[in-house]
C-alpha cells in the first residue's frame, strides 16, 4: 500500500503519525482515505470547493504529481507521496 | 575579469588561509567574494547564521534589512544578537558582530520593512538575495523582485522541527511561485512566534542557505537549482524533490500576470505592517485590565483558553477551559452562545482567529484578551511569566 510522509506543522492533525499507509489506486484515492483517517486534515488539504489547495504540494517519490498526472497519478504498492506545505518561518 | 577584482592585503591571506588553500575558492575565489555582494533580508532565525558565515567567508559588501528590535525571546535562535544587545536595533546588533567578526568588510544596514516602494532601490547594489524573512508577504516580495530583476534568491524557511532549502532563479530554473503559486490562506500555516521552533533549526538551514550563496558567489559546485532540500531535526532526515518550471508561472511564465511588486499584504490577506499583533479591532477586544475588572463584577464570565495544552504548564488562567484552536471548530457545541466568553492564546493571534471562528458560528458575546495572557502577566498578574 502506498504511504503519505506529513510534515511537522499537519502531524497535530495525525495523532503526531509521520507515515500514514493508505489504500487507493491514484493520488486522489490515497488522499481521500488520508482525510477519512484523519477528518481535521481535510480544511488544511482541501477548499470548499473539495479541491486540494494550491498551496500544498504532493510529490510522488521525487517529482510534483502536477508534472506527473495530477491528482489521477496512478499509485503502486511502496510508492511514497511526500505532503509539503508553505512554511514562512525564518 | 580575474585581473579587475580587488587585491588581498598579507593580513586577508592570514585571515582567509583555510579558504586559499582549498583548490575551488583559492586566491582567485578569495578575491571574487571581496568583490562580491549579498543583501540578507531578516536578521533573525536563519539571517544570523547567513549574515555571520557570509561575514566570515570574506563576502565584500553585505546588506542587512531588518526593523525589528532585539527581543529576550529572539536569542534561543538568533545567535547573531547578545544579551547586552536587547532593545538594540537588530540590524546594529548584527553590523557590530559582523564587523567584530571581520572589519575588513562593509555592512550596510537598512532599518526599515521590506515593501514593494523601497525593495528595489534596497536591492539595486546586491548580486545575491537571501531570503531570512518570517512571513508569506516578504517572500512572494522578495521572489517577485528576483524573478524580476534577474538575481538569485536563495531560499530558506523553518517551523518547529522542518526546514526548506532551495535556490529560485528564474533565469535558470524554477522561482518560488512555481513551487507555491498561492500563499496558504490567512491563519492556516502557523508562524514560529505561535507555534515554535527548534533553536538550532535555524542554525541548520541558515548554514545551508550561507553554502549555497557562497558556492554561487564563486561559481562553483552544483547549485540547488531545481531542487527543494526538506530537513527534518527529529528524523534527521534530509530528502530532495525535483522542481520544474511552470510554464503558467504567474511571474516567472511566458506569458506572465505580475510585471511590477504588488500589494504582498493583499496578496497573503494579512494585515501591514503597522497591524497591532494580537488585537482583532472592530470592538471585540479586551484588555488584560477590562477583563480583570469584568471578572471582579461578574464571575459568569467564560474564559477559553485555545493555546495547546503542552503551554498550561507555563502559565494558565483559573477557571479557563481549554480548547485547541485546532479542535475549536469541531468542539463548538461544547460552549454556550447565550454566555459572555473572552477567549485568550499566548499573545493575541490564535484568539482572534478563534474569534473570527467563533463569530462566523454565531457567537456574539465574545472577546478577544488583547496581547494575550502574556499581556495578562504583564498588567494584572506579574506572578505568570511572560513566554
Amino acid at each position: 500500500m502506498p504511504s503519505i510522509r506529513i510534515p511537522t506543522p499537519l502531524r497535530s492533525y495525525t495523532q503526531n503519525q509521520v507515515e500514514v499507509t493508505v489504500q487507493g489506486e491514484n493520488v486522489a484515492q490515497a488522499m481521500e482515505d488520508l482525510v477519512r483517517l484523519y477528518p481535521a486534515l481535510r480544511t488544511h488539504l482541501y477548499n470548499s470547493a473539495g479541491q486540494l489547495r494550491p498551496f500544498v504540494n504532493l510529490f510522488l517519490n521525487e517529482t510534483n504529481v502536477r508534472d506527473l498526472q495530477g491528482m489521477e497519478t496512478p499509485l503502486q504498492a511502496g510508492d511514497r507521496l511526500l505532503l509539503i506545505p508553505s512554511i514562512a518561518g525564518g | 575579469m580575474i585581473s579587475m577584482l580587488p587585491e588581498l592585503s598579507h593580513h586577508e591571506i592570514l585571515r582567509y588561509s583555510r579558504h586559499l588553500l582549498i583548490p575551488e575558492v583559492g586566491l582567485d575565489g578569495q578575491r571574487r567574494l571581496k568583490a562580491s555582494s549579498v543583501l540578507i533580508i531578516g536578521t533573525g532565525g536563519l539571517g544570523s547564521p547567513v549574515a555571520l558565515y557570509l561575514a566570515a567567508a570574506g563576502v565584500g559588501r553585505i546588506g542587512l534589512v531588518d526593523y525589528d528590535v532585539v527581543d529576550f525571546s529572539n536569542l534561543q535562535r538568533q545567535v547573531i544578537h547578545g544579551t547586552a544587545s536587547i532593545g538594540e536595533l537588530k540590524v546594529e546588533s548584527a553590523r557590530k558582530r559582523m564587523l567584530d567578526l571581520n572589519p575588513d568588510i562593509q555592512v550596510d544596514i537598512y532599518n526599515e520593512p521590506f515593501t514593494s516602494e523601497n525593495a528595489r532601490r534596497i536591492a539595486e547594489p546586491y548580486e545575491l538575495i537571501i531570503d531570512g524573512t518570517d512571513n508569506f508577504p516578504t517572500r512572494y516580495l522578495v521572489n517577485d523582485l528576483c524573478v524580476l530583476t534577474g538575481k538569485a534568491n536563495v531560499y530558506g524557511s523553518i517551523f518547529r522541527f522542518d526546514g526548506q532549502v532551495s535556490v529560485f532563479d528564474a533565469r535558470r530554473g524554477p522561482c518560488y511561485r512555481c513551487l507555491f503559486p498561492e500563499p496558504p490562506p490567512p491563519g492556516l500555516v502557523p508562524s514560529c512566534a505561535e507555534g515554535g521552533v527548534l533553536g538550532v533549526l535555524p542554525g541548520t538551514i541558515g548554514s545551508l542557505q550561507a553554502t549555497e550563496a557562497l558556492k554561487l558567489l564563486l561559481g562553483i559546485g552544483e547549485p540547488l537549482i531545481g531542487k527543494l532540500l526538506l530537513y527534518n531535526a527529529l528524523d534527521m532526515s534530509f530528502e530532495f524533490v525535483r522542481l520544474r518550471k511552470n510554464p503558467n508561472c504567474k511571474v516567472c511564465g511566458s506569458q506572465p500576470e505580475v510585471t511590477e511588486l504588488i500589494d504582498y499584504e493583499a496578496f497573503c490577506g494579512v494585515p501591514g505592517h503597522d497591524h497591532v499583533e494580537g488585537a482583532v479591532g472592530g470592538g471585540w477586544d479586551i484588555t488584560a485590565a477590562e477583563l480583570a475588572e469584568l471578572l471582579k463584577s461578574n464571575r459568569q464570565v467564560q474564559l477559553l483558553d485555545v493555546r495547546e495544552p503542552h503551554e498550561l504548564q507555563i502559565s494558565c488562567l483559573e477557571g479557563a477551559r481549554l480548547i485547541p484552536l485546532g479542535q475549536l471548530a469541531s468542539r463548538l457545541s461544547e460552549l454556550d452562545t447565550t454566555q459572555e466568553m473572552v477567549v485568550f492564546c499566548k499573545a493575541g493571534t490564535r484568539s482572534a482567529r478563534a474569534l473570527e471562528l467563533l463569530l462566523s458560528a454565531g457567537f456574539r458575546k465574545v472577546k478577544n484578551l488583547k496581547g494575550g495572557i502574556n499581556a495578562w502577566a504583564a498588567e494584572v498578574d506579574p506572578s505568570l511569566p511572560i513566554y
